[in-house]
């Protein structure tokens, strides 16, 4: 395989992982408020997120890492382009960040600070990366929008499933309710946006990234119905991923419940990456912002040697922290 | 003001702060680290409770150092895309090791640490620490060696307007960076050491109001007093390196460092305004009180003549006082180590004045590694890289002077609330001390509660 596409590969991998793993963080954090009445079940929802959370966070550090060393003018122009968005993207990281590590630290008054500060930055981050990734694709403030709506609501659902897998007691039963609650906004958001990823994905529709490179759209979105089934039928899995995380969540299937709302996120983070393919920018290609030769084999050299250590620890992180938290 | 001095007053600012906590997280953690395996090896129960009180006040800093690391990454593709594009082949190279091989081992195991206390077997949740140290210790190695290729590129060759990396091993092992990785790790020690000996210099005082001073403040202030006296030696060895390797690679650092104006033999040190050793300066750049050192002006005059007309010299004042403050309060530091160590030698108490001094003395080292960097990256100025990129081509073309203001305003206004915070806190858990020693673990049930001491 050629370089160029293998580390675009890895970077949507990166990212991927971001999303499925701190996605679930965000959801986690963004329900705080309304999973956990009293400091104690808060205590135990951050819990099942405080071993892991700051780990999932270097997906991102490393996804953006791997974009400056491989593609450095799409992370120049995404990151500068997206300038005042990923402030934000900043400042509800950090509100978050230290929220969830003083938490435990602090009195119990000043708790309650943090707990609103995990709340605010797991939804704005969740939603302000939605949003970018949305406006990213379709050059739009209605994508914009939606993007961002999506984004939180699948993290919420993603999370709400993660605490029903994660906690025992009240917390489980009402993590359990939330997640009916929670697809109430995921489905009709995706119903009505993922056909347009995918018509996007197809190279028939949009204004964005997918005109940039594909200018010659303009067929019905029907057309690309038959020409690309994979990126239509992954759009629709995803929907379909989520109804039935909904109903195994609440038939106590958690962990394939889980599995479900994952495997919806690697779903549309798919199809995002496979538009984005064709341009990761509107009018850059992936050829133009691309390091030399000799960086990208180096890094696949290195790449390759470390990641399956790197995936292996994690995944024993959560193999120690398999338990359920009690109150 | 236009959007390039913003964007350098934000880069300045955040990168700073940034390195207020970064110190504290490498130096910290080795201690932490040294403390439990102190317990494990002795069993003595003062070293696990010393374990615990550093590593809370640990946790807390890394948090800080944590989310304001996260802006950095950002913030060369936010406010600095013509650098990021034209760097990104090479500089990008560290930065995503630093992301692989670093922070996943740091961020990982230290979570495994702080919730692993009673799930692992003691031996692997003391190795978790000693993981995560490496691995913040690693993410220095590789963010200093990225800086270091901006004051001294080496292993690539521009083409297209862009820099290409030819040779990653020299990246790695650039002399810049051989000289600047040691000297920065070890200035953290430093800070580190300074932060243990000033706690326990006011947990000493503290205690004998009431009292008497448990002895374990006694054993932890005579460890960071060796790790501090150590690693200081290292800091000055290092920057006698790093000297010797400005007046090769950055002699305009050099020469702004020392107000030097003009090409001189025999160039005579001045530590303070006013007093002059001769022949010092050529002495300890070159090895040689004979050497010439360039000056200022020469220098701006073969620069114009080599790059184009343009301001080649940096800010003089910053750079020549940063320079002193950074030497002064280093080694004021590493002084009052090796007093420490002399006054506790065989069983004596910790002296009041000890106590005091190491108290009174915390803002130092902090000060000195601030005044590092000032004197590292100003001097460099107008360069981003040494000789190939000016900052003020640097800069992102599409941000505005308008957006910068409100990025600036936000981290301004939000770092100074969290460091706020932070010192509060810092100072509520150091003023209520250690907690007392602890019960028996129970068995371990099949769900378990996740809110021992240092967890969340």
């Amino acid at each position: 395989m050629e370089l160029t596409t293998f580390w675009f590969l890895v970077i949507a991998f990166l990212w991927t992982g971001y999303f499925v793993l701190e996605g679930f963080d965000f959801g986690v954090g963004a329900l705080l408020p309304v999973i956990g009445r009293t400091d104690a079940e808060r205590g135990q929802a951050i819990s099942t997120i405080g071993p892991v959370w700051d780990g999932n966070e270097v997906w991102l550090i490393t996804a953006v890492g791997a974009t400056f060393a491989a593609f450095p003018a799409w992370y120049a122009g995404l990151l500068s382009g997206y300038y005042l968005p990923l402030v934000l993207v900043l400042a509800a990281l950090i509100v978050r960040g230290v929220a969830l590590e003083w938490r435990g630290k602090v009195r119990p008054a000043e708790r309650r600070l943090c707990d609103a500060g995990i709340a605010a930055g797991s939804a704005v981050a969740a939603a302000t990366w939605g949003a970018v990734f949305g406006h990213l694709l379709f050059g739009s403030a209605r994508a914009a929008v939606l993007g961002g709506a999506l984004s939180l609501a699948v993290a919420v659902l993603h999370g709400s499933v993660f605490l029903a897998l994660k906690t025992a007691g009240p917390l489980r039963a009402r993590a359990r309710r939330l997640t009916p609650a929670a697809a109430v906004a995921a489905l009709p958001l995706a119903a009505v946006s993922l056909p347009a990823l995918a018509d996007l994905a197809a190279g028939t529709a949009g204004a964005g990234v997918g005109a940039g490179s594909a200018g010659t759209a303009g067929a019905a979105g029907g057309a690309g119905w038959t020409a690309h089934p994979l990126v239509w039928a992954a759009a629709a899995g995803a929907v379909a991923a989520l109804a039935t995380a909904v109903a195994l969540a609440w038939r106590r299937r958690e962990g394939w419940a889980f599995a479900a709302t994952a495997a919806a996120i690697t779903l549309v983070a798919g199809t995002v990456f496979t538009t984005l393919h064709r341009a990761p920018l509107p009018g850059l290609t992936l050829a133009e912002a691309a390091s030399g030769p000799y960086t990208l084999g180096v890094l696949t050299w290195i790449g390759l040697v470390a990641l399956p250590f790197v995936l292996g620890y994690q995944a024993w992180t959560y193999w120690v922290f398999r338990r359920r938290v009690t109150a | 003001m236009d959007a390039l001095d913003l964007a350098r007053w934000q880069f300045g600012i955040t990168t700073v702060y940034h390195f207020l906590f970064v110190p504290l997280t490498i130096g910290l953690g080795a201690f932490v680290a040294g403390l439990q395996t102190a317990w494990h090896r002795t069993g003595k129960e003062q070293y696990l409770r010393l374990t615990k009180f550093f590593g809370k006040l640990f946790l807390i800093n890394f948090a800080m150092g944590v989310v304001t690391g996260i802006v950095q990454e950002f913030q060369f593709g936010m406010n600095w895309s013509e650098y990021s594009k034209f760097v990104g082949d090479v500089f990008g190279a560290p930065l995503a090791l630093e992301a692989l091989l670093a922070f996943f081992l740091e961020s990982t195991f230290l979570g495994l640490w702080i919730f692993g206390w009673d799930r692992l077997p003691k031996r692997v949740h003391l190795a978790c620490i000693w993981a995560a140290v490496i691995g913040s210790n690693l993410s220095a190695y590789f963010i200093l060696a990225a800086n270091a290729w901006m004051k001294h590129p080496v292993g690539y060759e521009v083409v297209d307007g862009r820099a290409r990396m030819t040779d990653l091993w020299a990246v790695l092992t650039n002399s810049t960076a051989l000289a600047q990785v040691p000297h920065v790790v070890a200035a953290a020690f430093v800070v580190a050491g300074g932060f243990v000996i000033a706690v326990c210099g006011y947990r000493v005082l503290r205690e004998r109001r009431s009292g008497g001073a448990d002895p374990m403040w006694r054993s932890a202030l005579r460890g960071a007093l060796v790790m501090t006296a150590l690693a200081g030696a290292l800091v000055a060895g290092t920057g006698d390196m790093s000297g010797r390797l400005l007046y090769e690679q950055q002699p305009m650092k050099l020469a702004a460092a020392e107000g030097l104006r003009h090409d001189t033999r025999g160039a005579s040190f001045s530590p303070v305004p006013g007093v002059d050793v001769p022949k010092a300066l050529s002495a300890l750049a070159a090895h040689d009180p004979d050497a010439v050192v360039r000056g200022v002006e020469d220098l701006q005059r073969s620069f114009a003549e080599r790059f184009g007309p343009g301001d080649y010299i940096p800010n003089m004042p910053v750079v020549y006082w940063s320079f002193r403050v950074m030497i002064v309060f280093g080694l004021t530091t590493v002084a009052l180590s090796l007093a420490g160590l002399w006054a506790l030698r065989r069983r004596r108490p910790v002296p009041r004045l000890l106590a005091r001094a190491g108290l009174a003395a915390l803002p130092l080292p902090v000060l000195a590694v601030i005044a590092g960097w000032l004197l590292s990256e100003i001097g460099r100025q107008p360069w981003v890289v040494q000789g190939e990129l000016l900052t003020a081509a640097a800069v992102s073309p599409g941000v505005s002077l308008r957006e910068v203001a409100v990025s600036l305003t936000v981290f301004t206004v939000l770092y100074g609330v969290l460091a706020a915070a932070e010192v509060r806190l810092l100072a509520r858990h150091v003023k209520a001390g250690p907690e007392p020693a602890a019960p028996a673990p129970g068995p371990r049930p099949e769900t378990a509660p996740l809110t021992p001491t240092l967890m969340y």
